[in-house]
């Protein structure tokens, strides 16, 4: 078990670091997300109520695209001088190599997000702290759920040539009822409400997607990795 | 036991049939050169011995076991066309991850040992984007060296290295036989891969044309295994 634990940091790190030095998929991530919310400032009035109430909905869309900008790279990196091969061929789990580069991919989203949040309370004239350890709960789980998708479908498209576009489409459909969730919570959260018996289903359906598709891309890995 | 057996392995892309019931097999200690033209299914047929892709049909064992077993896959060190380092990490870093993943008791002092004998101490801080070409090629080696393998698959080694990369491969080959490794190539050169194999299998459109020990025939002329047994 420990080593299983090593192995993923040790594939976590190697990520982080690499990224961190060239800085070319958390700087494109990053932009993306304050463009799209810059420009989309515009084209609402800040001071509606119906502003507020789409703003969830507005900042999971910003999120989404944004955190696949991020998502790409994570399995495409390697191809470059065929490193995906020394890493199949080494003696670590398919499950280990996944968990590594999601959580990851996990970090440098979260890090995406938490910077874009304030600016969009900025941008949108929105009071969004009001129930801050709530809405981090919820940016946590959701992200995660997009994280482990995201990279799944990472490995799956790797070999493809237009994976850029593959990923969304294929990662984006399932990750409709994470995303309807992290939107609804969201937008309640930021206008103030708390979770409550009224809307703590979506709160499980997350926590459900997050355990199931986990599981599901850690049994699977191998699979699309060491293809037919 | 064979360090390494192929045992009737088809492999189809498509409906294209890239390895038709190829049967091999090498000893332990044994250097197996694969020859053949270009498309003959060389490459095809040393990434599914490494298990990187599943043959359609048959099997492939590396010392009895599956090469998709955890275990095997640290008797196995693959060279491929790719060096398989990363050119944002420095060639220490490169070689302490590698040595982390396969469990290396002390993996930056495997990594420095093994920079000094490709001749990369001096640069071991450097980013492998900044190496020339033979620098990354001969940290490619010492990477597929690093863990100590008792298995060596090289898919076309020699190719685009600089004169001493080619020095520092063939001394570190011969080290390896010597040490009773097996090595399994293969190869367009084959002046170099005929002085060290000690068997020889053709491919041709797939199937093994031959496979047989070196003989003094070969190495007195290279083209003569593609003479008698291949396309001419």
């Amino acid at each position: 078990m420990m080593a299983f634990v090593r192995q993923v940091l040790v594939i976590m790190s190697k990520d982080l670091r690499a990224e961190l030095r060239t800085k070319e998929a958390i700087n494109a991530s990053l932009s993306f997300a304050l463009v799209v919310l810059l420009l989309f400032s515009f084209a609402f009035d800040p001071s509606e109520e119906t502003t507020r109430e789409i703003s969830g909905g507005l900042l999971w869309i910003v999120f989404a695209f944004a955190g696949t900008l991020l998502l790409n790279r994570s399995f495409a990196r390697e191809l470059e001088n065929d490193c995906l091969d020394a890493l199949i061929s080494a003696p670590i789990s398919g499950a280990a190599l996944f968990l590594g580069k999601a959580l990851a991919n996990y970090i440098l989203v979260l890090a995406v997000e938490l910077i874009a949040l304030p600016l969009f309370g900025v941008f949108y004239n929105v009071r969004w702290t009001s129930q801050f350890w709530q809405l981090m709960m919820v940016i946590a789980l959701a992200t995660w759920g997009m994280t482990v998708t995201g990279t799944m479908f990472s490995a799956l498209t790797v070999n493809i040539r237009l994976r850029e576009v593959m990923l969304p489409i294929l990662n984006f459909p399932i990750l409709i009822p994470a995303l309807l969730g992290a939107m609804q919570l969201t937008s309640a959260l930021v206008a103030g409400k708390p979770i409550t018996a009224d809307n703590d289903a979506w709160l499980k359906m997350l926590i459900g997607f997050d355990v199931m598709y986990t599981a599901v891309s850690v049994v699977l890995v191998e699979t699309v990795l060491v293809g037919g | 036991m064979n360090a390494v057996g192929v045992e009737g392995v088809w492999k189809f892309y498509g409906d294209y049939p890239a390895l038709r019931n190829v049967e091999l097999s090498a000893a332990p200690g044994a250097c197996l050169a694969l020859i053949g033209r270009n498309g003959a299914g060389k490459t095809t047929l040393l990434r599914t011995i490494a298990g990187f892709s599943r043959p359609g049909k048959g099997k492939i064992t590396i010392f009895g076991n599956s090469p998709r077993d955890t275990e095997t896959r640290r008797l196995m060190g693959f060279i491929g066309h790719g060096i398989s380092v990363y050119d944002e990490l420095s060639a220490l870093e490169n070689l302490t991850l590698f040595g982390k993943l396969y469990g290396l008791a002390d993996p930056k002092k495997s990594a420095l040992e093994w920079l000094e004998r490709t001749g990369l101490e001096r640069v071991k801080d450097g980013l492998v984007r900044e190496f020339s070409r033979g620098m990354r090629q001969r940290l490619a080696v010492a990477r597929a060296f690093l863990h100590g393998p008792k298995v060596l698959l090289l898919d076309e080694p020699f190719t685009a290295l600089d004169d001493r990369a080619i020095a520092v491969l063939q001394r570190l080959l011969r080290e390896a036989l010597a040490d009773g490794k097996t090595i399994v190539m293969s190869t367009h050169q084959l002046r170099e891969a005929l002085e060290l194999a000690t068997h020889v299998a053709l491919l041709n459109r797939g199937q093994v044309a031959f496979h047989g020990p070196r003989t003094a025939e070969m190495v007195a002329d290279p083209g003569w295994v593609y003479a008698r047994y291949g396309e001419g």
